[in-house]
């Protein structure tokens, strides 16, 4: 076989490796839309559960996963970038700094059931508070920190050290310089991995199963101690826990979760690609 | 006068001794030229005057460096301050990625400078300091990385005398400029010296020549010859700085 048959052979190979990949996206994507439209309707989006999840809406689940989103981030966000900053701006490389780094590495490989299981003992029994938003946003947030507290970590790395060096020979402080150069040029980088952090956090089942998930609550939570349905939980629970549950009322359940997650993905993608164009150093 | 005073300067990168018995006067509102081949010393007998050196990992200096007879190098001083004394002008343009207007106000924000004075007339200032005003002034909030190469470098020029500093360390601030850029900043550089100590490191042998009124010239870590400019070009009293500013040696 000549060279260029064996070129042509060979492109041909990774395109259809390509291909694998995108064929099974398009088509869970295309299949829970197809399928889920047809369930969605006013209705569907903001009443609340009836029959034994078999009719009505799934607000309880849509407000539950948008709460925890929100308890997630609230403490994610402060404690990630906050630790990001410490990691990149001002820990001297010694064992323990590097013991930090392999604990966020290990963190970030540990089985989601493992963090819904630590969150059960720590926060729901240790510190009694009970199966609750609480609890449920604590555990979602030890799980995001490690995704956000790299990806952070990276673009504060990949602002120039000469932005530090310059604001420092202008008589600045270290931290006034992290503050007024550092964290605005890294800013973009930073919300993106808080969104990749927090999206994985909305989608995850595991974590809240022990920690807030409600089976079947059909009103809306009335305080953080209070429990919820989370849509991802519920999903799990009308697929397999309910029987002769309306295939239609499982795909569009799918198909809102999957508009949630999709949408906070495509945000965090906008702001990557704007600050890439806009980013000439 | 001397503003500034090293006295046996050593610095260390791990076992490298990178400066060997440094001694020198540096006049007040002279300009000060240090000339050598790469890796001679003198960018980092520099950033020893403001002690930039400090934050790279496994240095160590020795010896004293007295800036109006205090010793920066002695336990206590305040290094933040240090800066704001000494400010520098780096070999590459580096604004910040902000408006004109912005970068020089950056260094008076953090001082406070701003809440007694009016931030706009410290950055007219400035800017008329670095010879940039007539070219910004119709659009100050203009991207600072828009502006021309020459044009960026006198804007941190300008951000450097924004926090008025006392002396002004340039570590070869035209290297990535073309002639006339070159040229409009040593101009600069001769009205700034009314004002300022400005220290300048080159590796281009005509600029020291023309700019500066002492020359010190580094090898391998030591200070062979230090003189008025005019005598060094001259008559040097080393043969070794005679072979590198006539050009055989380096």
């Amino acid at each position: 076989m000549n060279r260029y048959l064996v070129q042509r052979a060979g492109f041909a190979l990774l395109a259809l490796a390509a291909l694998v990949v995108v064929v099974p996206i398009l088509l869970v994507i295309g299949t829970i839309v197809v399928r889920g439209m047809r369930a969605i309707n006013w209705e569907f989006l903001t009443a609340m559960p009836r029959d034994g999840m078999k009719a009505g809406g799934i607000l309880p689940a849509i407000v539950g996963t948008l709460l925890l989103s929100v308890g997630t981030a609230l403490v994610a966000i402060p404690v990630g970038v906050g630790g990001a900053i410490y990691l990149s701006e001002y820990a001297r490389d010694t064992w323990l700094t590097r013991a930090i780094r392999l604990a966020i590495i290990n963190l970030a490989g540990i089985p989601s059931v493992v963090y819904g299981l630590f969150g059960l003992g720590l926060f729901v029994l240790f510190l009694h508070f009970g199966t609750s938003i609480v609890a449920g946003s604590l555990t979602l947030a030890i799980m995001t920190l490690p995704i956000i507290i790299s990806t952070a970590e990276e673009a504060l790395r990949s602002v120039p050290v000469e932005f530090r060096t310059v604001s420092a020979s202008l008589g600045g402080t270290r931290w006034q310089g992290i503050r007024n150069i550092v964290l605005p040029q890294a800013l973009p980088g930073i919300i993106t991995g808080v969104i990749l952090g927090l999206l994985r956090a909305a989608g995850e089942t595991a974590p809240i199963l022990f920690t807030v998930a409600a089976f079947y609550l059909p009103r809306l939570p009335r305080s953080p101690l209070d429990q919820t349905m989370a849509l991802p939980y519920h999903l799990y629970v009308i697929s397999t826990q309910v029987p002769g549950m309306p295939a239609q009322v499982q795909y569009g359940t799918a198909l809102v979760l999957l508009a949630l997650v999709l949408s906070m993905n495509v945000v965090a993608t906008v702001i990557r690609s704007t600050f890439r164009r806009r980013r000439q150093w | 006068m001397a503003k500034i005073i090293a006295e046996r300067l050593n610095f260390y990168y791990g076992d490298f001794r990178a400066l060997a018995d440094i001694s020198m006067h540096i006049e007040e509102y002279q300009i000060t030229a240090l000339i050598g081949p790469s890796g001679c010393g003198k960018s980092t007998f520099l950033r020893c005057l403001d002690r930039m050196n400090d934050t790279i990992p496994g240095t160590r200096v020795e010896g004293k460096v007295w800036l109006d007879g205090q010793d920066i190098y002695a336990p206590g001083t305040d290094v933040v301050d240090l800066r704001r004394r000494v400010g520098m002008v780096f070999q590459r343009p580096n604004p910040f990625p902000q408006t004109v207007f912005d970068n020089v106000a950056f260094g008076p924000r953090v001082l406070g400078l701003h809440k007694k004075e009016n931030l706009a007339d410290i950055v007219e200032a400035s800017l008329r300091g670095a010879a940039l005003w007539d070219e910004v002034k119709d659009n100050l909030k203009q991207d600072a990385l828009s502006l021309s190469l020459g044009q960026q470098q006198r804007l941190c020029i300008a951000r450097a005398i924004a926090v008025r500093p006392e002396v002004i360390l340039m570590d070869e601030p035209c290297s990535a400029l073309d002639p006339i850029d070159t040229l409009e900043i040593e101009e600069l550089m001769r009205r700034l010296k009314v004002d300022y100590t400005i220290v300048i490191v080159t590796h281009n042998m005509q600029q020291a020549a023309r700019v500066s009124d002492w020359t010190g010239f580094f090898w391998l870590g030591r200070l062979v010859e230090f003189a008025a400019t005019q005598d060094m070009f001259t008559k040097p009293t080393h043969e070794l700085t005679e072979s590198y500013i006539t050009g055989r040696a380096g």
